[in-house]
């Protein structure tokens, strides 16, 4: 058991340590997700209500999320470091479990800066956005790298990650809106919980099949 | 077989009723085909046999024709009761938009896949997300409809008479004998295509 | 160790193995040689069980983690030193004292002095020495090798001449273009078409 939570972490920091010397993702990623919200300022017309701007932060999120999940397994691909890594005697699953934990920490460093931004451009939040969004990186990281994975197997793999991904993210659009603005988000941030434990477990359990012949 | 499907037009109950029976069994048939899909797709992750990823693939195909047929079939009732051709308050409607989105991506993920173990598993694997999103979805759905887009239209109480019950379940037995004769037709079809590339092979 | 019973290997309408019978056994070090695109690769990367038989039986009798697999790709990441690479794939591999491992084996192929440069910086010939000690850090039962001169210096291909030597019993399947080189330890070989 510790063996495998040893593989695990050794597979997270391996991932945070790339993205802290290449600096490829996250800053892309905040600079989207700042460069979203402007062009949602322009495309509401004036007197849009507090609710219409929710929603469309949850688009932001959910495209920023793509984006980043995009580079999900880019250092492998370019490398074909996954055969490495398939390779070595620990559970397949363990990748799947230490990218999806880099992941949800990229979309959170993302959102550190998101979140501000947003309150700043069109209104505060409240704390059951916050939870929500919290929420919702889970299972947008969680179901995202498994897609990853997937697309990756086959030649049109920037166009069919989104293809796959965002009917998979309806649900949790629906979940965060939810939450965010109705009078009791408590059942939607259920709801969003039931979503990602769900998913993850499904994506824990598939991934091996998806890595390997 | 169609003897079945025709049956329900006697039941003289306004044409908008029709619909339901026609409508509501081949959404539940659409059901059954996505969820042998992910039978056969748990079958090929458990055993490997190749044999399956042409089952499920050819099951999420029908599931996908009767889904679409749902959605064509609930947006002429859709027009017939309220006079839209859309309507974001129809529960089962913007289900099916969701489930036909997830399948036709399905089908990009097998066009643009290469033909191979990979391509079986990886299909395996997403045919059994889709099976799990038909329950969350109708879930996130239902609990959308008390916030954002209010459901203007709750079916009608769930005790029908035994007539219209046995009607609907006539319908509902049709519509699957239809959906399982043109699984195993596609079926065999596409097997003895495959066999033929196969001696084709063989050969050369 | 490997046991292949008229293992096919197909890539959509390629063929690239056919009814290919092989027997390594215990002990054993095979040769493969052959034409670019005659399945070198591809053998190794069925035995090592990156690939899947799509048709005969490919019978490997050693667990995961006793093989050591060297590819056309080094399989090491450009943002991390050499030694946080061996670190990593030391930890996967479940090695004790990996770090004392680690360093040693980038002593036995000459790389001790960049230990903690970054990968990306390396030359050709260091990224192969790199992915060589990758190879042999876990003391591999069997080694499966594709081109492993590939790239080497003269130094290099002696570091490696070491090493094989010091690892007598081993089982191997090496592909190569460049037989005479281990002409000497070799017990069979195969030629594919």
């Amino acid at each position: 058991m510790s063996a495998y939570a040893g593989d695990v972490a050794a597979l997270a920091r391996k991932d945070l340590l790339l993205e802290l010397r290449s600096r490829d993702t996250v800053p892309a990623m905040l600079l989207f997700v700042v460069s979203a919200l402007t062009i949602f300022h322009f495309a509401l017309p004036s007197g849009s209500s507090a609710r219409a701007e929710t929603g469309l932060l949850w688009i932001a999120i959910v495209f920023t999320a793509l984006l980043g999940l995009t580079r999900a397994f880019a250092a492998e691909r370019e490398q074909s470091l996954l055969d490495g890594l398939v390779l070595a005697p620990c559970d397949r699953s363990a990748i799947w479990l230490g990218k999806t934990i880099g992941v949800t920490l990229f979309l959170v460093l993302a959102e550190l800066v998101a979140l501000p931004a947003f309150a700043l451009f069109f209104h505060p939040l409240s704390w059951e956005l916050v939870a929500a969004v919290a929420l919702a990186d889970v299972g947008i990281a969680a179901i995202g790298t498994l897609l990853a994975a997937i697309a990756a197997a086959s030649r049109a793999r920037e166009l069919l990650l989104p293809l796959l991904f965002l009917p998979l993210a309806i649900p949790v659009v629906i979940g965060g809106v939810g939450a965010s603005i109705a009078a009791n988000p408590g059942s939607f941030l259920a709801f969003l919980g039931l979503y990602d434990g769900v998913f993850a477990i499904l994506s824990w359990a598939s991934f091996e099949y998806v890595v390997t012949e | 077989m169609l003897a079945f499907y025709w049956a329900p037009e006697d039941a003289d109950q306004g044409f908008s009723q029709k619909i339901f029976y026609i409508h509501v069994p081949i959404a539940l048939t659409a059901y059954a085909g996505f969820g042998w899909g992910a039978w056969k797709a748990l079958r090929l992750l458990w055993t490997g046999e190749r044999r399956y990823d042409l089952e499920s693939y050819t099951a999420v195909h029908i599931g996908v024709i009767f889904g679409l047929l749902t959605l064509v079939t609930g947006s002429i009732w859709a027009k017939i009761s309220w006079g839209h051709w859309w309507t974001w308050g129809e529960r089962q409607l913007v289900l099916f938009l969701i489930l036909f989105l997830f399948y036709s991506s399905y089908f990009m993920l097998r066009y643009s896949t290469e033909p191979g173990p990979r391509r079986q598993r990886n299909s395996a694997v997403y045919a059994l997300f889709g099976v799990v999103l038909i329950p969350v979805s109708f879930l996130a759905v239902r609990i959308a409809g008390t916030i954002l887009h209010p459901t203007i239209f709750t079916h009608e109480g769930a005790d029908l008479p035994w007539q219209m019950l046995v009607c609907f379940l006539v319908s509902l037995g049709g519509m699957l004998a239809l959906a399982g004769t043109l699984y195993q037709v596609e079926l065999a079809g596409k097997r003895a295509d495959g066999s033929l590339r196969e001696l084709r092979e063989l050969l050369a | 160790m490997i046991c292949a019973r008229k293992l096919s290997k197909r890539f959509g309408d390629k063929r690239v193995l056919e009814r290919l019978d092989l027997e390594v056994p215990r002990g054993g070090f095979v040769l493969v040689t052959g034409p670019n695109g005659s399945g070198k690769t591809t053998l190794l990367r069925l035995c090592a069980g990156l690939f899947a038989p799509t048709g005969g039986e490919l019978e490997v009798d050693v667990p995961r983690g006793a093989i050591g697999f060297l590819a056309h790709e080094p399989l090491v990441y450009r943002e991390l030193t050499a030694l946080e690479n061996l670190d990593l794939y030391g930890r996967l591999y479940r090695l004790p004292e990996r770090r004392e491992r680690a360093g040693a084996m980038l002593e036995r192929f000459g790389l001790w002095r960049v230990r903690n440069e970054r990968a990306g910086t390396f030359s050709r010939g260091m990224l192969q020495r790199l992915a060589l000690c990758r190879t042999f850090l876990h003391d591999p039962d069997l080694l499966l090798l594709d081109e492993p001169f590939d790239g080497l210096d003269v130094e290099g291909a002696d570091l490696l001449q070491m090493e094989l030597a010091e690892r007598t019993g081993v089982t191997a399947l090496v592909a190569t273009h460049d037989p005479e080189a281990l002409a000497g330890r070799v017990s069979a070989r195969l030629a594919l078409a």
